[in-house]
């Protein structure tokens, strides 16, 4: 295939691209402490939570942006972006979703997310999230039966207080890194689940973020419970439209594990990538991190990664509980001019706490793609396993792919492996697949899928297919 | 069904095909012998539409079609099919979804519908039997960890299930054990038919005892130096192509 075939192949529309004219209630752009104050105040926050805030913007103050990522692109201004804005709405929000704006509603189902129960995805829950603020959960009804609590961070604030105050910042502190920090200080709202005791939670989660409003910001920031012998599977999917300029969207995700529960953390992020020459996109600067805390407890984190300009994004697990179990399934694509430094952390601490690690990288254009990964062993984490399997797939000849894995072990009884494999989806491939009659796209796809087929068989069976038509979407175009 | 006239290509300015002509009627075997880099593989990769090569001279018409001009997927469509000599592995893609891609690519082309899963298990279970191949090669990924001749059994179990018009088959018999080779053989002559054509490349005569062609030809330097009836395989087996290549 000739590099102009493959800038063909991999050169296509985004197809969420569009804009939502509807009227918001934005705050000029800056960020100073009487911001977070009206954030604050239009949440109808309690005074503990906005002393956090400003706890945590002090801290910020002292940090600088982390500069050791494998990533090149210019300074933030964060002050000319504005950090909270808010569909307008009537009185005090959507009791129901006939409430809702149907320019939002329409927004969800050009985006394949309807939000009325009845066209849904049978068994799947959504809360879905405009700029700052989440306008529809749906099945909260049949959640609650179960026990569970499913609802906006924002509204589990003055729902739930003590189970908020108890979690938030538990696991990703204030201070974390720069980005955390930020985001602590001027977070807008997200998803906020409690799974109590025993309970297997009856559908999977789903949230759905979107950045619509110029010059803005997205803060969210997700906090997953589930208490000792609870089930939940969760998932996130991402879009925003195509502007020139870059949106910094900066999330914090904490999620924590008790004895014998079990949290499955699925991501399809398809942030507005920016365009061939790298202009515009979402700055993706995520922290993400689930604390086995109880022995034999389990998160698993699973992402598909296509979308954003930059992608700083490292889902990690602290294995505390004995016997508990971390696990990291990754596919990055990073296509175009697009960065992605991506990977993993699982800190051993319980003993014999195992690990598994399966990274697939895929760069096509001028993309430039990272895998990043630390395995930790603690003093006294006895017989601790760790199997890291990282893959990197180039598809021409002007992308890149490197690996940047650590290992730190204090315990000599750790077992751990590490497997690395670059390749290159070879022409002999794709002319033996069409010369069994499959099109150039199709036989791309096909060779491409193969290689994140590990990955794909982890996300629940609606997303896996989801994934798989999006990876297309994503390297497809007019070839030949 | 085929016509080559003055086929020339080159390689990196290396001519390899220095003005091949050869005709090829509905039903007939054809065999191209010749030494280690006369241009037989290249012949069959040019034929399937592999763009390695620059033709510089000459026409290829298939079935009053100007075969030069299609993709490797339309050569597919209109009943192209080649054996690779060194079938690429896939990883990550199971053999059993690579032939259903395959087939129902095909069948879509040719305006039948799509076989449903059910619909081509049958087939393909059917085909495995003709082939003596274990249902477990459905599920391995392909060419992944295939032996030498389990991947030559797996381009015929392909070309078993596609039905071209026109077979090459490009070196089939390397890499097979004498049992391998007889099962092989057998697959070919089973698909052998008035309305389909083959075009068998081979180094030795041994597949040649099995499948008996109706010609043989001798490439040397790019070029047909020598046809004949089978009886020229047998010939060229007992005295080599010494005396050919200086022709």
């Amino acid at each position: 295939m000739s590099q102009q075939e493959i800038d063909q192949l991999v050169d296509q529309d985004y197809k969420y691209g569009f804009i939502t004219d509807i009227e918001s209630d934005t705050l000029p752009p800056g960020l100073n402490e009487d911001v977070i104050r009206e954030i604050s105040a239009r949440k109808d926050e309690p005074e503990w939570l906005l002393e956090w805030r400003l706890e945590a913007y002090a801290k910020w103050l002292e940090m600088t942006p982390p500069d050791w990522a494998h990533l090149d692109y210019p300074p933030i201004d964060l002050q000319a972006i504005s950090y909270f804005s808010a569909p307008k709405k009537q009185g005090d929000g959507p009791k129901s979703l006939d409430e809702v704006d149907p320019a939002l509603i329409e927004t969800y189902n050009k985006l394949g997310i309807p939000l009325e129960e009845q066209k849904m995805l049978a068994g799947v829950a959504v809360d879905a999230v405009f700029d700052s603020v989440s306008v529809v959960t749906t099945f909260k009804e049949k959640l609650h039966e179960a026990g569970v609590v499913f609802c906006p961070l924002s509204e589990a604030v003055h729902s739930h207080p003590e189970l908020v105050k108890r979690f938030l910042g538990s696991v990703v502190p204030q201070n974390d890194n720069y980005y955390a920090a930020l985001n602590s200080a001027v977070f807008s709202d997200g998803s906020f689940v409690f799974i109590p005791k025993g309970v297997r939670c009856p559908m999977e989660l789903s949230t759905y973020f979107r950045i619509n409003q110029q010059n803005t910001g997205q803060f969210e920031r997700t906090l997953i419970v589930a208490e000792d012998n609870s089930y939940v599977s969760y998932l996130e999917g991402c879009t925003a439209p195509q502007r020139d300029e870059n949106q910094l969207h900066a999330a914090v995700v904490e999620l924590v594990a008790g004895a014998d529960a079990e949290i499955k953390y699925s991501t399809v992020q398809n942030w507005f990538a920016g365009d061939d020459d790298g202009k515009g996109g979402i700055y993706n600067f995520v922290t993400k991190r689930g604390e086995c805390r109880g022995d034999r407890s389990k998160i698993s984190w699973t992402q598909l990664e296509t979308g954003s300009a930059i992608t700083w994004k490292y889902p990690s697990c602290v294995l505390k509980g004995a016997d508990s179990v971390g696990e990291f399934y990754s596919v990055a694509v990073a296509g175009k001019k697009q960065q992605a430094d991506t990977g993993t952390k699982m800190i051993h601490i319980g003993p014999r706490s195992r690990s598994t690690i399966i990274s697939k990288g895929i760069s096509t254009a001028r993309g430039q793609n990272a895998y990043r990964g630390l395995v930790k062993v603690l003093p006294g984490a006895i017989d601790v396993r760790n199997f890291t399997q990282c893959d990197s797939l180039l598809i021409g000849d002007q992308c890149g792919a490197h690996t940047f894995p650590y290992v730190e072990a204090q315990e000599p009884s750790a077992q751990l492996e590490h497997e690395a494999t670059t390749s290159k989806v070879s022409d002999d491939q794709l002319f033996y697949l069409r010369t069994r009659g499959m099109s150039e796209e199709d036989a791309l796809n096909m060779v491409v899928n193969g290689f994140c087929k590990e990955v794909f068989q982890k996300l629940p069976m609606e997303f896996a297919v989801e994934a798989e038509a999006l990876l297309g979407i994503t390297l497809e175009g007019a070839v030949g | 069904m085929l016509s080559i006239q003055n086929l020339r290509a080159k390689v990196d300015n290396k001519p390899i095909l220095n003005g091949i002509n050869l005709n090829i009627n509905q039903g007939e075997v054809h065999a191209i012998m010749g030494p280690n880099g006369s241009g037989k593989s290249t012949l069959a990769s040019i034929l399937a539409g592999r763009d390695d090569y620059e033709v510089t001279d000459g026409e290829v018409i298939y079935m009053g079609q100007n075969l030069l001009e299609l993709e490797p997927e339309e050569r597919a469509w209109a009943g192209i099919f080649l054996s690779f000599q060194y079938p690429v592995e896939i990883p990550g893609v199971k053999n059993i979804y690579l032939l259903k891609a395959a087939v129902n690519a095909i069948r879509e082309h040719r305006g039948v519908p799509e076989l449903k899963a059910g619909e081509f298990l049958k087939l393909v279970r059917e085909k495995l039997n003709v082939m003596q191949m274990d249902e477990a090669f459905l599920h391995r990924n392909v060419n992944e960890g295939f032996s030498g001749g389990e991947k030559k059994r797996n381009e015929i179990l392909q070309m078993q299930l596609l039905e071209p018009t026109l077979a090459l088959l490009d070196e089939t018999d390397s890499g097979l054990d004498v049992d391998a080779l007889r099962i092989v053989g057998e697959g070919i002559n089973r698909m052998r038919s008035p309305e389909r054509s083959v075009l068998l490349v081979t180094h030795y005569q041994r597949l040649l005892d099995i499948v008996k062609p109706d010609f043989v030809h001798v490439l040397a330097n790019g070029e047909i130096k020598l046809s004949g009836d089978h009886t020229l395989a047998e010939k060229l087996e007992r005295e080599g192509y010494e005396g050919i290549e200086a022709a």
